[in-house]
């Protein structure tokens, strides 16, 4: 299999995986658990979970580390089981995906706020962000996720982490943002140009969106990246927002609707087009056949 | 410029040193205790919430602010208390049961306590009987939701069920807030409001209460 690093440079788009959380509550993980607990409790769970993305054609697969951070599972008091639970959660989706599919190991935010606006010191967040990568490099992923990040500084550390862990293991780097009157912005205040720009010197190897907006906002934000990057554009879309019917929690755009979008992201040159929050096996099926579909009628 | 408006000033810049000095110098000049909450805190921090409601500033600039005006706040709180100042009510505010952000949480109580409101916040990973036993206890007449995560919303929900159980929607009202929280999301689990951010949120709990 080429490596990823090289793969994201050139041919058809990658299909990226759906949601985990929303995955896991449907398979009975409590509202308000640890999501990560449950790699202890159920790693075989994981890895139908993986096994599902890839039968939807899913080429890229995350693992259940979105919040294994020991900075996140200390709220928990996980920290300690940080190496155990980046290395199970990892050697799931790789029992699940084999070589067919890359495997990328999810580093979501710290959930502590930087100084001088909060009480955490980066020296403390890059610390902890290169104890849960080293997990996620020693057991073996093709490539890092940094993702839903808000606040740049943060995101810069988690890149700088990765690239210090190891330098050939490509970092994808995903920021969340909100539509202003004033242009995408994230919470923090951080625009896509900069993002774009700051992502790239700190060693990223693509760049994008997940989180935070359906299919439509992701477009403009897709159209964003590229106009202010040459790095492989990533978008991970949620599958608009959350509803909620009869005390479920309900995304309302469906794989059709998802599909039918994704050919403008084709359209744009997007690299890696997933889902986020609330996509589904079915989302990336649908993705799938949209990307073969434009494969084909370039052929 | 008069001393209240430099007040406001510094809160607004995030100047948390010149707040302390200008608060305790008013303070020693004798100005109301009331007046340098209204006129210099509060006036302060209504500019930071407007500013960030239109996306003029963004989080950090608020937190910034926040954290200047509590620096005039601690001087301030005991003569407010001495005079016994009424708050013009009292909110239960946390995130809940497995939610462990509190970053919109947190900025919804600094504008409550901006706008004048006693907020009696909880922190994270509040279960529901917590949320409405204590309401009752301290006499809240708002119960202030946040979530951020898929997994964690349907326990507002819960919260809801929990007071329509225990016969209080008629004295103890919900607002929930956070990022994937819409207002037909509020609508679907019978919450009394939704707030789109953190200054509407206010604008809601001020509807709510029948203040302002």
């Amino acid at each position: 299999m080429t490596s990823f690093g090289e793969r994201i440079l050139s041919g058809p788009a990658l299909v990226a995986d759906g949601a985990m959380g929303t995955m896991l509550l449907r398979r009975g993980l409590e509202p308000g658990a640890c999501p990560e607990s449950i790699t202890l409790s159920n790693a075989e769970l994981l890895e139908e979970i993986a096994r599902l993305y890839l039968e939807a054609g899913a080429d890229i697969v995350a693992t259940n580390t979105f919040g294994a951070s020991p900075a996140r599972l200390a709220t928990y008091g996980l920290d300690d089981k940080t190496e155990e639970l980046n290395a199970i959660a990892v050697h799931a989706v790789r029992r699940a995906v084999g070589d067919q599919a890359y495997v990328a190991g999810s580093c979501g935010p710290s959930g502590k706020l930087l100084q001088p606006y909060g009480d955490a010191s980066s020296e403390e967040l890059y610390a902890s962000f290169k104890r849960q990568i080293e997990s996620l490099v020693s057991a073996d992923i093709d490539c890092v996720f940094v993702e839903t990040m808000t606040d740049l500084t943060e995101a810069k550390l988690a890149v700088q982490a990765a690239k210090d862990c190891s330098s050939h293991t490509p970092v994808v780097a995903t920021m969340t943002f909100d539509p202003t009157p004033r242009g995408f912005h994230t919470i923090m205040g951080v625009k896509v140009e900069t993002a774009a720009s700051e992502l790239a010197e700190a060693g990223a190897d693509a760049i994008g969106s997940n989180c935070g907006n359906g299919i439509e906002n992701m477009i403009q934000i897709a159209r964003a990246f590229k106009e202010a990057s040459d790095l492989p554009v990533v978008i991970q879309s949620n599958a608009g927002m959350p509803k909620a019917i009869n005390g479920e929690i309900v995304y309302d755009e469906t794989p059709e609707f998802m599909a039918e979008k994704v050919a403008e992201l084709l359209s744009l040159g997007v690299s890696i087009i997933g889902g986020c929050c609330g996509t589904t096996p079915e989302h990336v099926a649908a993705i799938r056949a949209t990307v073969d579909a434009g494969e084909n009628g370039r052929r | 410029m008069d001393l209240l408006a430099q007040l406001a000033d510094s809160v607004i810049n995030g100047n948390d040193k010149g707040v302390a000095e200008v608060t305790q110098r008013v303070i020693d000049q004798g100005a109301s205790p009331k007046a340098i909450l209204d006129d210099g805190l509060i006036a302060g921090m209504n500019v930071i919430g407007e500013r960030f409601r239109v996306h003029d500033i963004f989080l950090p600039d608020v937190l910034l602010a926040a954290r200047a005006m509590y620096a005039g706040m601690d001087l301030l709180k005991p003569l407010l208390i001495k005079e016994g100042i009424p708050s013009i009510g009292k909110v239960v505010i946390g995130s809940v049961q497995g939610d462990l952000h509190d970053i919109g949480k947190n900025l919804v109580g600094i504008m409550l306590k901006g706008a004048g409101f006693e907020v009696i916040d909880l922190g994270n990973d509040v279960p529901p009987k917590k949320m409405v036993k204590t309401a009752q206890e301290q006499g809240a007449s708002v119960i202030g939701m946040s979530a951020l995560l898929t997994t964690t919303m349907p326990v507002m929900g819960k919260v809801v069920e929990l007071i329509q159980q225990e016969g209080l929607s008629q004295n103890i009202k919900t607002i929930v807030g956070g990022a994937p929280v819409s207002e037909d999301f509020a609508r679907d689990i019978g919450a009394d409001a939704h707030g789109f951010d953190a200054a509407n949120a206010v604008d809601r709990v001020k509807t709510l209460m029948k203040v302002g």
